[in-house]
């Protein structure tokens, strides 16, 4: 592929606009993401990483700048548009899965993301040795629970499920907003490594926005770092192999 | 006796009210207000429709499709005018009572001595009170029979997924503004096919009929629940319909001890009250008989 995955072109938001209390979030992003870039995001909050991912996702308008997928642009596609193309996994567990639906009933309507969806049975029995083969890798136990309504799931179980139900049909774009954050420190690190093995494995393209210093230098192939609304540093994966979790504080302590 | 089969029948009439407020109320979490005016919309349209010649079936598909309108205005108001969705219920419920007058031309309007889907031959030779027990089988049937496969299908699931989960039915691409516009549309045509159907039976529209009527659909469901616990979700909409004549019957024994017709909605509010206090009185007293195996609270 010759076009960048997805580009940002000096991308602007602003809140409040023509108040006293207007504020502008992102101060021009110009971002070029490559097919098979594993990017790990780090700054402060309200440093802009999610206005930069609700950006991306469509869920809030760039006031300035213009976004192109594949090189066409999709500045002024709505959110439900781009889910042809990208996924997304929530930070809080309960965002991500439809608690009334079981784990199998979720998997199908994930494995249709995008797609128009017609009056035709659902056939979900069909899939289902499908599904709980791929649930079977999450290593948590999931693949037993199939047919449980994902409320009375763990949040783990949940969060793993939303990881898999965001790559259940291969996405150009995987956003994933600090997707183990609400977990337990060992259930994040299984949920992690999972993450970790199927984006190498699969060669998605992916930001992960982190919280966690190590885990930024420990995982993708790039790091980035927003600062005020801004890229304050940009990593290849070379650069990255040299830092220290030290050098990504000075950035907070600036 | 023929209390009771009377009691089945309107139950059983009156079930298609509580299955188009289960859309709403238990799978888009949405407490719609528009069937109060819906169910009168029907009524009226498909009275005014008869008594203009129109043959009942018709008259009563005019119905169904008057109530989807106004379910998608309500829808509309909501999804694209940004308007809290109780108040825009509320305003669609209030315009419809307007409507209902203006299509009447006045507050009530008689069937008598006109045709209707109980004056077919086969009806009037069933024995008294048969004929809403035979109807509302036939349309109860077919239309439970359309909902399990619709709420089966992909289209279905979003919709569910919606009611569930808006903000990941959007994340995978549901346009839930439009599953929001077709489930009250489905809703609210069944509420006024509901309106027509009743008015048929009661042999009268009035523009005051639409008072209290969520209170009775909400009774079926609840009612249905409480009574049969955890159930999948085609289960859940034969618990509604059983819960509708439940509710009938128990407004029968509440009649038989010597309320009068004019008690109803009190007597209506009083048994949704207490249904829905259930688990809470449960806790304090220890109520719960063996009978009813848990109520799904479903939030």
């Amino acid at each position: 592929m010759t076009e960048p995955m997805l580009e940002l072109k000096n991308v602007k938001t602003i809140v409040n606009p023509g108040t006293a209390n207007e504020t502008t979030i992102l101060k021009g992003i110009n971002l070029t993401i490559n097919d098979g870039d594993f990017i790990t995001i780090v700054g402060t909050n309200g440093a802009g990483k999610s206005t930069l991912f609700n950006v991306i996702g469509g869920n809030l308008k760039a006031d300035a700048g213009q976004i192109f997928h594949a090189g066409a642009d999709i500045t002024k596609t709505t959110e439900e548009q781009r889910t042809t193309f990208l996924a997304r996994v929530f930070q809080d567990p309960k965002l991500g899965t439809a608690p009334r639906m079981t784990v199998a009933e979720n998997m199908l309507l994930a494995s249709k993301r995008g797609e128009k969806r017609h009056l035709m049975p659902r056939r979900l029995k069909q899939r289902m040795s499908e599904f709980t083969k791929l649930a079977a890798q999450m290593n948590n136990g999931l693949e037993n629970r199939m047919t449980t309504p994902t409320g009375a799931l763990s949040g783990g179980q949940r969060q793993a499920l939303s990881f898999l139900m965001a790559t259940l049909k291969r996405p150009d774009i995987l956003l994933l907003d600090e997707h183990t954050a609400a977990l337990d420190p060992h259930t994040a690190r299984n949920l992690l490594h999972a993450t970790n093995q199927r984006i190498t494995e699969d060669h998605l393209t992916a930001l992960m926005i982190t919280h966690h210093m190590e885990d930024a230098l420990k995982y993708g192939n790039r790091l980035i770092v927003l600062k005020d609304g801004q890229i304050k540093a940009d990593y290849n994966a070379a650069e990255k192999a040299k830092l220290t979790v030290d050098d990504l504080y000075a950035y907070f302590e600036m | 006796m023929n209390l009771i089969v009377s009691a089945i029948g309107q139950g059983l009439l009156w079930a298609l009210l509580g299955l188009g407020l289960y859309l709403t109320f238990r799978i888009l979490n949405l407490a719609d207000m528009t069937v109060e005016g819906t169910f009168p919309l029907g009524a009226a349209v498909a009275v005014t429709a008869i008594t203009h010649g129109f043959s009942p079936l018709v008259a009563t598909l005019l119905a169904f499709g008057a109530g989807m309108l106004a379910g998608l205005v309500t829808g509309l108001l909501y999804t694209k005018g940004k308007i809290p969705f109780l108040l825009a219920g509320i305003l669609t419920m209030t315009a419809t009572y307007s409507v209902n007058l203006r299509i009447m031309g006045k507050s009530n309007i008689s069937l008598l001595g006109q045709k209707t889907l109980f004056s077919g031959s086969f009806m009037t030779s069933l024995p008294q009170y048969f004929d809403s027990v035979v109807l509302g089988m036939i349309v109860i049937v077919i239309i439970t029979l359309l909902l399990i496969f619709f709420l089966d299908t992909d289209y279905g699931q979003s919709f569910i997924a919606t009611g569930d989960n808006p903000v990941m039915a959007k994340s995978l691409g549901i346009h839930t503004d439009a599953t929001i516009n077709v489930g009250l549309m489905i809703s609210n045509g069944l509420v006024g096919l509901c309106g027509a159907l009743v008015a048929q039976s009661n042999g009268y529209a009035d523009v005051n009929m639409g008072i209290g009527t969520i209170v009775i659909a909400l009774a079926s469901i609840i009612i249905g629940e409480v009574a049969f616990g955890e159930l999948t979700l085609s289960q859940r909409l034969v618990a509604v319909i059983l819960g509708s004549i439940i509710y009938r019957l128990i407004l029968l024994a509440v009649l038989q001890l010597g309320f009068s017709a004019n008690d109803l909605n009190l007597i209506s509010s009083i048994v949704l009250a207490l249904c829905m206090m259930l688990p809470q009185l449960d806790k304090l007293f220890h109520i719960r008989k063996p009978f009813f195996k848990g109520v799904q609270t479903n939030d």
